[in-house]
């Protein structure tokens, strides 16, 4: 049960209080680039998960089996944004291989995410955090779901903005980005529900 | 006229092409390490240093790298220098090192130096790769000090940490709160634009240009290569 709960915690904070685009500034290129239309939206957060996902599942066991059994921890950064690379590569041609639909879906997606800073965030803040393994695998699902909540919500926002006459100056990022942090103040609102809900 | 055209490299980063406000690159940096004018002079001291060492380096390796597995060496170069310059503060700062955190080490996925690497490095020598690398390098500092400038005396009050009395009763702590970060950077953008009177390229469509990719697709060029595969 303390298990559950705790995983519990991780999930909704890494989704909800610690939002990665929204309140720890990761990933944010893909939010203000690919968030114009919803289905690419939805499209570019489910790759984004399982790539997150993806990682943590490969770079959780090299830090603890590999890197600090050999004292290489200096090695993370070099190894990390490696196994990423490749793993998006392998990922792309898999799907490709074996799921042609689903490659048309998503693979447009893949070669943006292998050098997305929210994919690499996330492999190092799980080490950095000291979480187990399953704990690192909720956290990556909560950030994934997280990056998801929030193109989703932009892009419906991006399409009214879009419609809307605006001064010239603001026209293009300046607005966008105005826009998108009136969506973070919003869920700054979210800060403490995590720690109160099981108190 | 060559030293002319080299001084023309260093300064157009500064101002003309300024990585943070014109070409749009290297965002999440930006956003996240400005709440505090020291984190961000460190930031932007930390990642020149990173993007003239990439840049020499790639410079001198341009016509070694194969075509098609270049941007996973320029990534293996980029690390392998942002993990020196890591080790290095966190002997030498580990003030700056704790305020950073995990940023430091993901100026590695900075687009900043993985687009100047692809589009400049790739392609010119290394004293221009490298006075490139500077010119970009101050941009970026200079962007980010003062964004961190805006952020942290009037949102908390304070500059590098020394607190100004006279301002404390009316700060706007939402500023260096997320969305200020935000909000602040959006009304950057639109000054420079008016200062610029709109001769600046400012990208309108920015589909892939932000993305740390874009160095590799030239501004939405990769999306259309997604859509032939």
């Amino acid at each position: 049960m303390e298990v559950f709960k705790t995983l519990i915690i991780i999930l909704l904070s890494s989704v909800l209080v610690n939002n990665y685009v929204l309140s720890r500034f990761l990933g944010i290129c893909p939010f203000l680039g690919v968030s114009k239309k919803l289905n690419q939206a939805v499209g570019m957060g489910i790759s984004v998960t399982a790539v997150m996902l993806l990682a943590t599942a490969v770079t959780w066991p090299i830090q603890y089996l590999l890197l600090d059994k050999l004292g290489l921890g200096y090695m993370q950064n070099i190894i990390f944004i490696l196994v990423i690379a490749s793993l998006v590569q392998i990922l792309e041609l898999i799907l490709k291989r074996f799921s042609p639909a689903l490659h048309k879906g998503l693979g447009v997606y893949l070669p943006l995410i292998t050098t997305n800073c929210a994919v690499l965030g996330v492999a190092i803040n799980n080490i950095n955090d000291g979480y187990n393994f399953l704990e690192s695998m909720v956290s990556s699902l909560g950030c994934g779901l997280g990056f998801l909540l929030a193109m989703v919500l932009f892009s419906g926002l991006r399409s009214r903005i879009d419609e809307s006459r605006v001064p010239a100056p603001f026209r293009g990022l300046a607005v966008t980005l105005i826009a998108a942090s009136f969506i973070s103040l919003a869920f700054m609102g979210f800060a403490g529900v995590v720690d109160a809900l099981f108190a | 006229m060559k030293n002319n055209s080299n001084m023309s490299v260093l300064l157009k980063g500064i101002l003309k092409e300024n990585p943070v406000l014109v070409l749009i690159l290297g965002t999440c940096p930006t956003l996240a390490t400005t709440n505090n004018v020291a984190g961000a002079f460190g930031m932007g001291i930390a990642a020149m240093v990173v993007l003239v060492c990439s840049n020499m380096l790639i410079s001198l390796l341009r016509k070694v790298i194969p075509d098609s597995v270049r941007i996973p060496c320029y990534i293996v170069i980029i690390a392998g220098f942002v993990t020196i310059v890591q080790m290095f503060v966190q002997a030498y700062f580990p003030e700056l090192y704790e305020m950073l955190g995990v940023y430091l080490a993901l100026i590695t996925v900075n687009c900043i130096i993985l687009g100047r690497s692809e589009m400049f490095a790739s392609k010119n020598n290394v004293l221009r790769s490298a006075l490139d690398g500077i010119g970009m390098g101050i941009g970026f500092t200079i962007a980010l000090c003062a964004m961190a400038f805006i952020r942290e005396v009037f949102g908390n009050a304070s500059f590098a940490g020394i607190p100004i009395p006279f301002l404390e009763p009316y700060k706007i702590a939402f500023l260096v709160k997320a969305p200020g970060g935000m909000l602040v950077y959006g009304l950057l953008i639109a000054l420079v634009y008016k200062i610029t009177s709109g001769k600046a390229p400012l990208k309108t469509e920015f589909s892939c240009a932000g993305c740390p990719s874009a160095g590799s697709c030239h501004t939405g060029a990769c999306m259309k290569k997604g859509e032939e595969q």
